[in-house]
């Protein structure tokens, strides 16, 4: 039997309390004081611990991270003194894009490496913007393996960042004519890349890359990182340009692959690379921006291996005042090179926004080969996206002091763990039992402008409000 | 068929209040010490929101979730203005952003709350129709109706009835006195009490309920022609004898909430009691895993329809599936497997626990798949051969009414049967000990925390409200049965759909950004 891909999953309890979702308040004038039917006392999930003595112990409000909103004290209180409300905590995570829900399911999955699961049904918008918009298909009755859920380690999540042979060639003998290029293949469809906007240090550096090594993929880093990242050699990507790239003509040797910033004159240099090093894989970093589409197609011609296309930390389109979410600059991008045959040649990776094991799988959907994992590890790392370090305030998660690598890492195995645990989740229900297949097969997702106009097209006619409201 | 002509009367309204002492309403009234007891407040309201009794002279805390809240300004017993101490306040009940969510609203969860206690439609103003999803029922409405096409007609005269039996196959007819019946929820996934409730409660409404995937206990029986067996991918408790004693088997190929997933009973709810009605071990997780292995085609889906009909030749046969994208040729190539329920459950339904990942991404919802199938059928010319249920995300009553508008014949309803009996919609159904408020567990201490007799008539008080806006809207559009409604998708119409003015003439869809 072949050796099945396993990620190695611990509990890796967090540092702080969570922030939690949930404050109670209580109108203490009205309490009956050391009532013996305290429901704090009582609470089915023993969430309020010694909390409950007396309230001068007591903080205020009590933020309950763990509170499993069952409003048991809230009904039950003989008093009804008990009320509650959303941690104003809670409600500054994140931003618009990397919602304090989502924040809180990154840390769940980083601290258990477990799928989250919930009963009752769908809680969200019926629609919404990105990739919300889209739905993924299954079959009622194609099945990648025929065993369930004993059959899923079966189901390859494998995708390759190396340039493709196309096509092969034989001689009379049937031995194989053409050259070969050397295989680069990572059993996971996404690479890491820190983001340098917001704290970066040794430590978090140290955590990402060993989580690299341990889950066998990739991770992007600047050239300067290296030294202290030099146990993990042969997982990391430096990223260079066409000035620097010969200050760093060792790093070029050391590392399997290097990302080269896009250029004017960036032929000359993929060539000078190949001639340091010519197995070298070779991804290309281009803005995700109006031009990406024609500048793939014109790369997709050159000697390299993966564009890795950067969009904001938003997923949009950058510099432009109307930019185009990650979903659509994807099909964009992926659809010219189809259109001009070049699209097996090169592969496509894709950064900013992704936020959720959904996004990795939709992004694959949309024509990606694979997506770049980013603030995500920082979020699995306790950061809550609050932001004052950009203004120069101390973190409250305490990330700039000291993290120890084992735990960060494991704290980025296990979201991983959990992610690619999604992934065969939706490609089960699919039917699909290979990753790469699954790349630009919008067969097997459904979008909500296409649902709209095949459903209720023949009913109400023609839509008359744009996009989604 | 009408009721009437059934004979089948349906069951008295009882008063069943909330089992919690503090029951959370819209509205808090708070009173200060300020007040001297004069029991003015509680002479003037007639809601009862201030308790007073003969013998005992000091204020009491007010029953605040009966208050209808400021649009009682206009009456002249509005107690806060008349207490001559200024002594109350009123205002939203500020814990209404913890609760609910964009699909089912903190409005539509006490309005529904506020049905099964009463069972007539709530006299708080709530928004209990329409949810905040943005999207679907949410978005659709019916048309503002002619007045000359009014009905002046009783409740009792009107026609909510459903023959589940299309094909006239020489089986026979099942006719439902309202135009839903309940989805499978398994032994081991909710309480016994809940599970036989709901049973009893089907019966007094005419209508059925289903055993889930998990065996059909005992206490079922009594109940027996009102409840459907199903068999799951796991045919966890499926024997020859509860095939004989059901009117109706459903097959169940995938859940909405987890469409190709199959089933998982985490192993601490497998209790001994459990395990022995699925004959598994204690403690140990179920997995019913996707899909059928011994469904390749409709040709094979048709030999597990057969072996049913031949054990019971008087059972019904439904077939549940999700909604892909080729739902359409699911449902003939069910139908022509001898199908007489094809049951299509969308992606946004209840479940006792299922990936987040899969309940929001996979599959369509259902508002997109009826009129889809609706018509697929329709142009295959066997509409009219196969009755075709709805599920998955239909909340309320306007929902099950849009529903058979856009091209179903009726409904399958889980949740909103849960929500009679205050389900909060935590969402912590699978976790430890099961559910705290003792709807979906079988701890040995939650468990026994909702007496039957209770959830019954939650249950039925909710279904009575409900025909309450079944019957004004088929009046409205000069209909006497719901059959009518069926596929009448002219009276609808979607807000997205219209030019502005015509947009502002019909209510708009709440939105709210809100926290979940």
């Amino acid at each position: 039997m072949p050796k099945k891909y396993h990620i190695p999953i611990k509990t890796a309890e967090p540092r702080y309390n969570p922030i939690g979702k949930y404050a109670t308040v209580e109108f203490r004038e009205d309490c009956a004081g050391s009532c013996k039917e305290c429901v704090k006392k009582k609470c089915v999930f023993g969430i309020f611990g010694d909390n409950y003595k007396h309230f001068s112990t007591m903080s205020e409000p009590e933020y309950l991270y763990t509170c499993m909103s069952c409003f048991r004290c809230v009904q039950e209180c003989t008093k009804g003194i008990f009320s509650r409300v959303i941690n104003p905590e809670y409600r500054t995570l994140g931003d618009d894009y990397w919602k304090p829900d989502t924040i809180n399911r990154l840390w769940y999955q980083a601290h258990t490496g477990k799928v989250p699961v919930s009963g009752a049904g769908y809680r969200g918008p019926f629609v919404a913007a990105g990739f919300d918009s889209m739905w993924t298909d299954m079959s009622e009755i194609v099945r990648p393996t025929r065993d369930g859920i004993h059959g899923r380690e079966y189901i390859s999540t494998c995708f390759e960042i190396s340039r493709r042979a196309t096509p092969l060639k034989f001689n009379a003998d049937m031995s194989l004519a053409s050259d070969v290029p050397p295989i680069l293949e990572l059993p996971i469809p996404l690479m890491f890349q820190l983001p340098d906007t917001l704290i970066l240090n040794e430590q978090i550096l140290l955590s990402a890359a060993k989580a690299a090594r341990i889950l066998g993929t990739l991770m992007l880093i600047r050239p300067q990182d290296h030294k202290v990242l030099s146990p993990y050699a042969d997982h990391l990507i430096p990223c260079l340009t066409c000035e620097n790239y010969m200050d760093y003509k060792e790093l070029i040797l050391k590392s399997r692959a290097v990302e080269l910033a896009d250029a004017p004159d960036i032929d000359k240099t993929i060539t000078e690379i190949r001639a340091i090093k010519p197995d070298s894989f070779i991804i290309i970093g281009i803005p995700m921006d109006a031009t990406a589409a024609s500048r793939a197609l014109e790369l997709s011609y050159a000697h390299v291996d993966t564009l890795h296309f950067y969009a904001d930390e938003h997923g949009k389109e950058l510099n432009t005042e109307h930019p185009i979410f990650l979903k659509e600059m994807i099909r964009e991008i992926h659809l010219k090179l189809v259109d001009n045959f070049v699209r097996q040649k090169i592969n496509l990776v894709f950064s900013g926004g992704i936020a959720m094991a959904e996004h990795m799988a939709k992004s694959i959907i949309c024509g990606a080969d694979g997506v770049i994992v980013d603030i995500g590890l920082l979020v699995a790392l306790e950061c809550r996206l609050c932001y004052q370090c950009r203004n120069g305030l101390p973190c409250p998660a305490k990330i700039d002091h000291q993290i120890d690598p084992e735990w960060g890492s494991q704290r980025i195995v296990n979201l991983i763990g959990a992610w690619h645990n999604q992934l065969i989740e939706v490609m089960g229900a699919m039917g699909i039992r290979e990753v790469r297949r699954l790349r630009g097969e919008v067969g097997r997702s459904m979008w909500f402008e296409d649902l709209e106009m095949e459903s209720f097209g023949p009913i109400f006619g023609k839509r008359k409000i744009a996009g989604i409201k | 068929m009408s009721n009437k002509k059934n004979n089948f009367k349906f069951p008295k309204i009882v008063q069943t209040p909330d089992r919690f002492r503090n029951p959370i309403g819209k509205y808090t009234i708070r009173r200060n010490a300020r007040c001297i007891s004069c029991g003015l407040c509680a002479e003037l309201c007639p809601h009862g929101v201030h308790p007073r009794y003969d013998n005992y002279s000091k204020p009491l805390r007010p029953l605040d979730y009966k208050c209808i809240g400021f649009k009682c300004k206009e009456n002249d017993f509005f107690c806060i203005d008349r207490c001559p101490e200024q002594a109350l306040t009123l205002r939203r009940n500020p814990i209404l952003d913890t609760l609910g969510d964009y699909r089912w609203t903190a409005d539509m969860l006490i309005g529904h709350w506020e049905m099964a206690e009463t069972g007539n439609l709530p006299v708080v103003d709530l928004e209990y129709n329409l949810g905040n999803s943005g999207g679907g029922f949410d978005k659709i409405r019916f048309k503002t109706p002619k007045p000359v096409d009014y009905l002046d007609l009783s409740d009792e005269d009107m026609d909510t009835s459903v023959n589940l039996n299309k094909r006239c196959d020489g089986r026979p007819e099942k006719i439902i006195s309202i135009p839903c019946y309940g989805g499978g929820m398994s032994y081991g996934s909710t309480a016994l009490s809940v599970m036989v409730a709901r049973a009893h409660a089907a019966t007094q409404l005419n209508t059925l309920t289903c055993t889930g995937e998990g065996g059909y206990p005992q206490e079922l029986l009594p109940y027996a022609e009102h409840v459907i067996t199903q068999i799951a991918t796991g045919l966890f408790g499926v024997k020859e004898e509860t095939i004989l004693y059901t009117p109706m088997v459903e097959f169940k190929y995938a859940q909405g909430a987890k469409p190709g997933l199959g089933g998982h009973l985490l192993g601490d709810k497998v209790t001994p009691e459990v395990a022995a009605m699925r004959e598994t071990i204690v403690g140990n997780a179920l997995f019913s895993p996707f899909p059928f292995h011994s469904v390749y085609s409709v040709e094979d889906h048709k030999k597990h329809v057969d072996w049913v009909k031949e054990i019971n030749p008087k059972v019904l046969v439904s077939v549940k599936v999700s909604t892909p994208t080729d739902v359409d040729m699911v449902a003939v190539g069910s139908y022509y497997a001898g199908a007489h329920v094809v049951h299509l459950d969308g992606s946004y339904g209840g479940t006792g626990a299922a990936p987040d990942i899969a309940k929001k991404n996979i599959a369509m919802p259902i508002e997109y798949a009826i009129p889809k199938v609706h018509k697929f059928l329709e142009d295959e010319g066997v509409r009219e051969k196969v009755c075709l249920i709805a599920s998955g995300g239909i909340r309320n009553a306007m929902d099950v009414a849009k529903a058979i508008a856009l091209g179903a014949d009726g409904v399958v309803i889980g949740t909103a049967e849960l929500i009679a009996l205050e389900c909060v919609r935590c969402g912590h159904c699978e976790s430890g000990r099961g559910c705290a408020r003792g709807i979906a567990t079988t701890d040995p201490e939650l468990g026994v925390m909702i007496a039957q007799d209770w959830a019954t008539q939650r249950i039925v008080n909710m279904y009575m409200a409900w025909r309450k806006q079944w019957c004004e809207i088929l009046r409205q559009y000069g209909l006497k049965s719901i059959k009518e409604l069926v596929g009448r998708s002219d009276l609808l119409v979607h807000l997205d759909y219209l030019d502005e003015e015509e947009r502002s003439k019909y209510q708009p869809a709440p939105q709210a950004e809100l926290i979940i």
